[in-house]
């Protein structure tokens, strides 16, 4: 729907523009090439850098010669541990300043000879172009001693250690006693997982593009975390941080993988430091998998107990992922079980190993989206055990309250996702026995799995300006790579100053920004609303105040509480008048309105509701895949989806965000891994030559259904829809291809080797 | 070399590759750079009317060919419905998708086929060379259907 549509929509008596399938406000910028991405920024003696990689996975570099390089005719300078300038070491993560977990490695590039991982850059070259940079890159080759390396996740993760939790994240759960409750179980399944690792592939590869200008530097990047990509730049360069301005208006996909700050990004900003002169740094496809981490590869057990009537008695779940031993954080793997289902005995438990890789790092529903995979095929396996429809056997067990935490649900919508995607599916009409539906040479599979992932909100600054001419500026140095951040967060100030869509201009992805949180956690559109919500309630008292002291104004007197914004101005009842003479009278060009919320108020807020409230994401995917019989060629073929994600502002733009997350999944289902050579540590297929992600081929049409119903306890009853879609979307593929075939893969990616025929018969 | 219509005398190094001439030399960074290895398509234009990836093409052998880009195609109705249909989500492959699809509308239109016969499953094989991580798939084969009809 366009703006001007929308608009007639509007003046035709529709109520809001929340709630409309509003087209993207940005969509004509990057439909034309318009759109500036962070490499795309030129300066006239931009230089250009191009990373180094160590080739070993453990060791120290005993000899590195600049020499040949230097010789290659436009090479400005070669940047070693030997001659670099110096950096602020890395903060380490810590609770009492957030910001510190955008810094993923303890590594300090360029200031030290230890190599911790293969790949690690321990050169820069800087160039006039980027063709002799390259050239030049390939000629230091350094000397190393190495050292003994622990690079194989297979081999290692019997020796994992239980991984520590914190307030908001626990690592363990126990309740009643499981080991009991499943020895005891009438019926029950007990099954080993394994997941490798994934890469998030955004099809922009990260760039930078660093400008000094004496102290004060500003930084071209695209990042889903601005205001703390700042501070850790000061940080580490030594400057006020009112002196870094970072510039990310465009962010050609991030997933978790733009969320921190990696080596690229500060060696941009020390080679431009170095050699006096704007510098661009535009990774490889192939750097991109050497220095920004991936999800983490799992071995999980899930074991599931219950009576014959399909009450789940014990619910067992415990994960292994990596980390890289200088740095990542261990993901919540076992999440999701802690939300998903009623059962008097649960036991969790997440453990860690550390290997001499690359940091891992958050990727679209870190520790969920796989987690998700084993719990939910092994619900599938269990209702196979008892022979009952997989649908029913999740409303069985389905919570009145949080399954671990016991908090209450603030919402959640599940038995009606169930309900309505198998009507809508047409799920109740399949023929339940395994291999029995076949389709000339394809056998016919359905399968279904819940999703889930808990909604998060963070403080928001945001400031509002109303201009005598009517038009409305939102400023919030939010971040936007798809999610329609600017169009939905239009869509909601629109609405509270009463105001048409086409007035009101958002600003983001700038620093000098009022501080939006990063784009993470599927927290910032939800997060941001309130922070609009509040910018609006306190510019529309502003402008109130002025109206109430104006002798002649139709509001004198008037409460805020009794008058109401439309129409471009402010009414109580019929009586009222525009915005525009309300300022005009004041003498007024326009009036602001700010909020910045208190970080440490807020979240202990947020850690009160939290032990109070469940709040969370959920619903119900249903697909149909069709495996060949001769080949095990997998093809998905139908999908469907109903969520419940709260009020959906714009169902166009979530629509798109919910497929995305589906698509990912459908990567992870059957055709991503990033394969590590377990002797040397090395990425084997950095790219996307070898590194399979889905294509226009492989995504059928993606049915998205909403339940939208508000939230009652989350700004304008919104709930973050970045993530929830992927979370159970490898499951739902897996018990599909489970009963076209009658094989139950636990591996994943689901490739054909493990479902070709001849292996092992249909039951 | 013609780009976009104008007619551009470059001095170019024999290694330099279509795509950073287009992006670096010319200023026309609609064209995106995603793999510089011929896998994701993010830098498709059209070279006499025939898509292709930049990345793949050294600038000296399009001597004397016309290039387009996606700064070369606006307007065009495809970016419209791509827009409409929300065909794009973070923007980086769009240009790519777009020249793409309408190389690969003339490709279709020219083999005389008949258009009817551009399935969405048609549309998705032939679009099979351009990448979308967000994942916008359906509504680019959206967009370009109700392009094609």
């Amino acid at each position: 729907m366009t703006t001007t549509e929308t608009e007639r929509e509007r003046a035709a008596g529709a109520a809001t523009y929340v709630g409309r399938p509003v087209d993207r406000l940005d969509g004509r910028a990057k439909v034309t090439g318009e759109a500036r991405f962070a490499a795309e920024h030129h300066y006239p003696d931009l230089a250009h850098a191009v990373l180094v990689h160590a080739t070993v996975a453990r060791g120290r570099i005993t000899a590195i010669d600049p020499a040949a390089a230097r010789t290659v005719p436009g090479v400005i300078d070669v940047l070693t541990h030997e001659n670099a300038p110096p950096m602020k070491p890395p903060p380490a993560f810590s609770a009492l300043d957030l910001s510190t977990f955008v810094s993923p490695t303890s590594v300090n590039y360029l200031a030290t000879d230890e190599v911790h991982w293969s790949g690690q850059p321990v050169a820069v070259v800087v160039a006039e172009t980027p063709e002799a940079a390259r050239h030049a890159a390939t000629l230091v080759r350094p000397a190393y001693q190495e050292l003994p390396a622990v690079v194989d996740f297979a081999a290692e993760e019997p020796g994992a250690v239980p991984q520590k939790g914190n307030p908001l994240q626990p690592a363990a759960a126990d309740k009643g006693d499981a080991a009991a409750a499943l020895a005891a179980a009438p019926v029950k399944v007990d099954l080993r997982f394994t997941t490798p690792p994934y890469n998030h592939n955004a099809i922009e590869p990260h760039a930078t593009v660093a400008v000094w200008d004496g102290d004060r530097l500003t930084v071209h990047e695209g990042t889903q975390n601005i205001a703390w990509t700042r501070k850790h730049l000061a940080m580490r360069f030594g400057v006020p941080e009112r002196d870094v301005r970072v510039l990310s208006p465009y962010v050609g996909g991030g997933f978790g993988g733009k969320g921190m700050v990696w080596a690229g990004t500060l060696l941009a900003v020390l080679a431009a430091r170095a050699v006096g002169r704007p510098v661009r740094l535009a990774l490889s496809r192939a750097a991109v998998y050497h220095t920004v981490g991936g999800r983490t590869p799992s071995t999980q057990r899930v074991a599931l107990g219950a009576d014959a009537g399909g009450r789940l008695t014990a619910i067992v779940h415990t994960s292994v992922s990596r980390t890289g031993r200088a740095g990542g954080m261990a993901e919540p793997i076992t999440a999701a079980t802690r939300h998903l289902y009623a059962a008097p005995n649960i036991h969790l438990r997440q453990h860690v190993v550390q290997l001499d890789l690359l940091a891992n790092s958050p990727m679209r529903a870190p520790g969920e989206a796989i987690g998700t995979f084993a719990l939910e095929s092994a619900m599938d396996e269990l209702a196979w055990e008892l022979g009952m429809d997989p649908v029913e056997l999740r409303l069985r067990n389905e919570p009145e309250r949080d399954p671990v935490g016991g908090q209450r649900l603030s919402r959640r919508l599940l038995r009606e996702a169930y309900a309505e995607g198998a009507e809508r599916f047409g799920w109740s009409g399949r023929d339940p026995r395994a291999g029995a539906t076949r389709d000339g040479r394809w056998l016919v599979g359905m399968g279904m799995a819940a999703a889930y992932h808990p909604s998060l909100v963070l403080p928001a600054s945001v400031s509002v300006r109303l201009g005598a001419d009517g038009r409305v500026v939102v400023r919030c140095g939010m971040q936007e790579m798809g999610m329609g951040a600017a169009t939905v967060q239009a869509q909601i100030a629109a609405d509270e100053l009463g105001v048409p869509l086409s007035s009101v201009r958002v600003e983001y992805g700038d620093s000098a920004l009022p501080d939006a949180p990063g784009a993470g956690g599927s927290a910032q559109t939800a997060s941001v609303a309130g922070g609009v919500l509040a910018a609006c309630d306190k510019l529309k008292r502003s402008v109130l105040a002025l109206a109430r002291r104006a002798p002649g104004s139709p509001l004198r007197g008037r409460r805020p509480a009794r008058v109401e914004a439309r129409d471009g101005g402010l009414y109580h009842g019929t009586e009222g008048e525009s915005y525009a003479a309300i300022l005009a009278r004041a003498g007024r060009d326009h009036v602001t309105a700010e909020v910045k919320p208190s970080m440490p108020l807020f979240m202990a807020r947020t850690l009160l509701e939290h032990r109070r409230w469940m709040k969370a994401a959920c619903g119900a995917h249903f697909c149909e895949v069709r495996v060949d019989r001769d080949t095990g060629e997998i093809r998905v073929s139908r999908w469907l989806g109903v969520f419940d994600v709260g009020r959906v502002i714009n169902a166009k733009t979530a629509a798109s965000q919910l497929r995305g997350g589906i698509v990912m999944g459908l990567g992870m289902a059957l055709s991503e891994e990033t394969l590590v050579d377990p002797r040397t540590g090395r990425i084997v297929n950095p790219g996307l030559a070898d590194y399979h992600v889905p294509v226009h081929a492989d995504v059928p049409r993606i049915d998205i259904h909403y339940l939208d119903e508000p939230d009652p306890r989350t700004p304008l009853g919104l709930v973050g829809i970045g993530e929830v879609s992927i979370t159970g979307v490898a499951a739902a593929v897996a018990n599909a291809v489970r009963h076209a075939t009658g094989r139950r893969v636990l591996d994943l990616p689901i490739t054909l080797d493990k479902v070709l025929p001849g292996q092992a018969p249909p039951p | 070399m013609r780009v976009n219509g104008a007619d551009e005398k470059l001095d170019v190094e024999p290694w330099t590759s279509l795509l950073d001439l287009l992006r670096d030399r010319l200023g026309l960074t609609g064209v995106k750079k995603g793999c510089d290895q011929g896998a994701c398509g993010a830098c498709t234009v059209l070279a006499d009317g025939v898509r292709i990836n930049s990345c793949l093409a050294l600038a000296v052998q399009y001597d004397d060919k016309d290039i387009t880009t996606v700064e070369g195609v606006t307007p065009h109705p495809l970016q419209e419905a791509f827009v409409r249909h929300d065909g794009l989500q973070c923007g980086y492959c769009t240009p790519g998708q777009i020249c793409s699809a309408i190389g690969m509308l003339a490709e279709h239109a020219a083999s005389g086929a008949d258009p009817a016969a551009l399935t969405e499953a048609e549309i998705r094989e032939r679009m099979s060379g351009n990448l979308c991580r967000c994942g916008a798939y359906n509504g680019i084969v959206d967009a370009i259907k109700d392009v094609a009809r």
